[in-house]
């Protein structure tokens, strides 16, 4: 009876089983296998030796040395400032009453719109074309600065707007999440809060903010994961050729090694995305560590 | 610490323009005694705990004031106002624990007021053990049971000795054993601290057995104020009379004609001195006494024995509930295949209602 149960059971999972050891689990051994190939050919299908020499190659590589840098600057700007912002918004949305429909639909949209669009969008504002300065260019002249093209600015002009659009585009998420998360507590803590005298500061951290920790500690994980695996926006703002705008990421590293002019070097792509995966989970590791003490699960 | 509310109005907007606002409270007038324990009883919707939320100062009254003492806090923030809050389902803080809770409102003490680490401690431990919960103070709220749970929250609201004591349907989460117990503990805890204190229930039974007054409301005013034995034998109206008394009183289409009381063809009472008019003859469950002489007969329905007395069900045709109820001493006998039975009513045990108004007459 157990065994025929057994049988069953692993019928029923058959459909899945299959789909994910295709798409998910083949690929990720495949990637562990070609990292450690060394000096594989596409067309001849054939390596020099196993060993860790792609690794070398990536890790003395100066372009990924740049992807690294550039990717760990958007996480560190990035992630604390689109949770905090969209913790203020939500605050804010969850004390209107009146128009909260509108903001929220508002605050909604940029997760609606596609990537290349809200690119365009920050064409508009941030670079200037032979015709027109843009946008916000325009407008430090008008107050009488210096006209900045910020597209193909310096280094820092670049990343500030590429900071500027990754927390633009995930804070629309995060705002309705955190809203549900603010809806879901109970106004009872509220009101007994406010009859023992509790000051609204003393309220939202001493009651708001742990009532909401789980669903802010999720956001900071998914935020980090999201955050290191960037590549469209840059895309978006800057084209294909991130090397040469300095803007590249790991994971742009890994396509250019694949795809790119300069690529057909599949050994190097898996080593930087087993890279990446090591920084990610070393960082979701520590995340969780961190916070057992911090989230209360309720 | 006396209360004191004066016309104290309410008004919630509708919902849109075109709803008529809602008056939860409509002028509302009384005078709480020091030190005592006030039972605001009515059914569900009927404003009381608007009235509990505008004492505490968690709503803003439309309209009249509200007075500690002879202070006039209807324009002070809850914060200011020195009251300690129970809600019906505690809100204890999930992720403090039961001293932390308890602690909660003195942490937030500033100034002169503001104490030492020490002195929060101690103060927390005296508020824990009179509701008797000092060995729990490391828990966390859900490792409780519903009646500590309770408990912590009537000792959050005690720590900082407030001067009235509000609590929400304070019984209303607990199972029936635990009510009775708890029912006393509360009688227990506001003696033994004095403070004036108001609790809101819909349940009369739980209002009357532990109040110094009930206050009965119904649809935003008060119907009758009094001690509960008084407001029971004494109801001002059919509502009052209604709600109070399990079994429920038995209410009669009838009418007073040349001094006496008339349900259907029969004359079941003296109404001496009182003018001819239709009224509604409430009989209390225990105003009936079986009597083979008796002026008012019943269909006989069935008899329920509970031992000590003995319910007998009987129906009438100008009854206006389902049936009437009457509890008789276990020493009346009654027949299996009796059709009748016949009644003396107890005089002091039934109450006459205008037809209109539902006043008493």
């Amino acid at each position: 009876m157990k065994k025929k149960n057994n049988l069953k059971a692993w019928l029923y999972l058959l459909p899945a089983i299959l789909f994910l050891g295709v798409f998910m689990l083949y690929p990720l051994v495949d990637v562990c296998f070609y990292s450690l190939e060394e000096n594989f050919h596409f067309v001849s299908q054939k390596y020099s030796g196993i060993g860790l020499g792609n690794f070398r190659h990536v890790l003395t590589d100066p372009y990924f040395a740049m992807a690294l840098k550039n990717t760990l600057i958007l996480v560190a700007i990035t992630v604390p400032v689109s949770t905090g912002l969209s913790l203020l918004i939500a605050l804010g949305l969850s004390s209107v009453q009146k128009v909260k429909k509108l903001f929220q639909t508002i605050y909604f949209l940029p997760y609606v719109t596609n990537t290349l669009a809200v690119g365009l969008v920050f064409w508009l504002l941030f670079r200037n074309t032979e015709h027109t300065d843009g946008l916000i260019s325009s407008l430090i002249v008008s107050l009488g600065g210096e006209s900045i093209n910020f597209i193909e600015g310096t280094y820092w002009q670049k990343m500030m707007v590429t900071c500027l659009y990754t927390i633009w585009i995930v804070m629309p998420f995060k705002i309705l999440i955190l809203t549900s998360a603010l809806a879901s507590v109970n106004p009872d803590y509220y009101k007994a809060a406010r009859v023992d005298g509790a000051s609204s500061g003393r309220i939202f951290r001493k009651i708001t903010l742990p009532m909401i920790s789980p669903t802010v500690f999720y956001l900071i994980i998914t935020g980090f994961i999201g955050a290191f695996k960037a590549y469209s926006d840059e895309v978006a703002l800057f084209g294909t050729n991130l090397n040469a705008a300095e803007m590249n990421t790991i994971v742009g590293y890994v396509y250019d090694m694949l795809y790119s002019d300069s690529g057909g070097f599949p050994g190097y792509a898996a080593a930087a995305a087993l890279l990446l995966f090591a920084i990610v989970f070393t960082i979701t590791y520590v995340n969780l560590r961190f916070s057992r003490n911090k989230v209360q699960y309720m | 610490m006396k209360v004191v509310l004066e016309n104290l109005t309410k008004r919630f907007p509708g919902r849109s323009k075109k709803d008529e606002a809602v008056t939860a409270v409509d002028h509302f007038s009384f005078e709480i005694p020091d030190g005592q324990l006030i039972g605001l009883l009515g059914p569900s919707g009927c404003g009381k705990s608007t009235t509990l939320n505008l004492i505490s100062g968690l709503e803003t009254p439309t309209e009249g004031k509200i007075f500690f003492g002879d202070e006039d806090v209807t324009d002070l923030p809850p914060e200011a106002r020195g009251v300690g809050l129970v809600f019906q389902n505690y809100a204890l803080y999930p992720h403090l624990t039961v001293e932390e809770n308890i602690i909660f409102p003195l942490e937030n003490l500033k100034g002169a007021k503001k104490l030492t680490k020490e002195a929060m401690h101690e103060k927390a431990m005296e508020a824990a053990r009179l509701v008797q919960i000092d060995t729990l103070m490391e828990r966390k709220p859900k490792e409780l049971s519903g009646g500590q749970q309770q408990r912590v929250a009537i000792a959050r609201a005690l720590v900082k000795i407030p001067r009235v004591l509000l609590l929400d349907e304070p019984l209303s989460n607990l199972d029936a054993r635990l009510r009775l117990q708890t029912r006393e503990e509360l009688r227990r805890i506001q003696r033994e601290t004095g403070v004036t204190t108001i609790f809101v229930t819909h349940d009369q039974e739980e209002a009357m057995s532990i109040s110094d007054l009930i206050i009965v409301m119904k649809s935003g005013k008060v119907h009758q104020i009094g001690k509960p034995q008084d407001v029971y034998d004494e109801p001002a109206n059919l509502f009052v009379a209604q709600f109070l008394g399990t079994p429920q009183i038995n209410v009669f289409d009838g009418a007073i004609r040349n001094g006496k009381v008339w349900i259907g063809k029969e004359a079941v009472l003296d109404a001496a001195g009182k003018a001819d008019r239709d009224v509604w003859v409430g009989i209390r469950p225990e105003g009936f006494i079986p009597d083979p002489e008796g002026p008012f007969t019943c269909k006989m329905d069935r008899v329920e024995v509970m031992g000590r007395d003995v319910s007998v069900i009987s129906t009438h045709e100008k009854m206006t509930g389902k049936c009437i109820r009457s509890i008789v001493s276990s020493e009346n006998r009654f027949a299996p295949d009796q059709k009748e039975v016949r009644f003396r009513l107890k005089p002091y045990k039934v109450f006459l209602f205008d037809k209109e108004s539902e006043e008493r007459v």
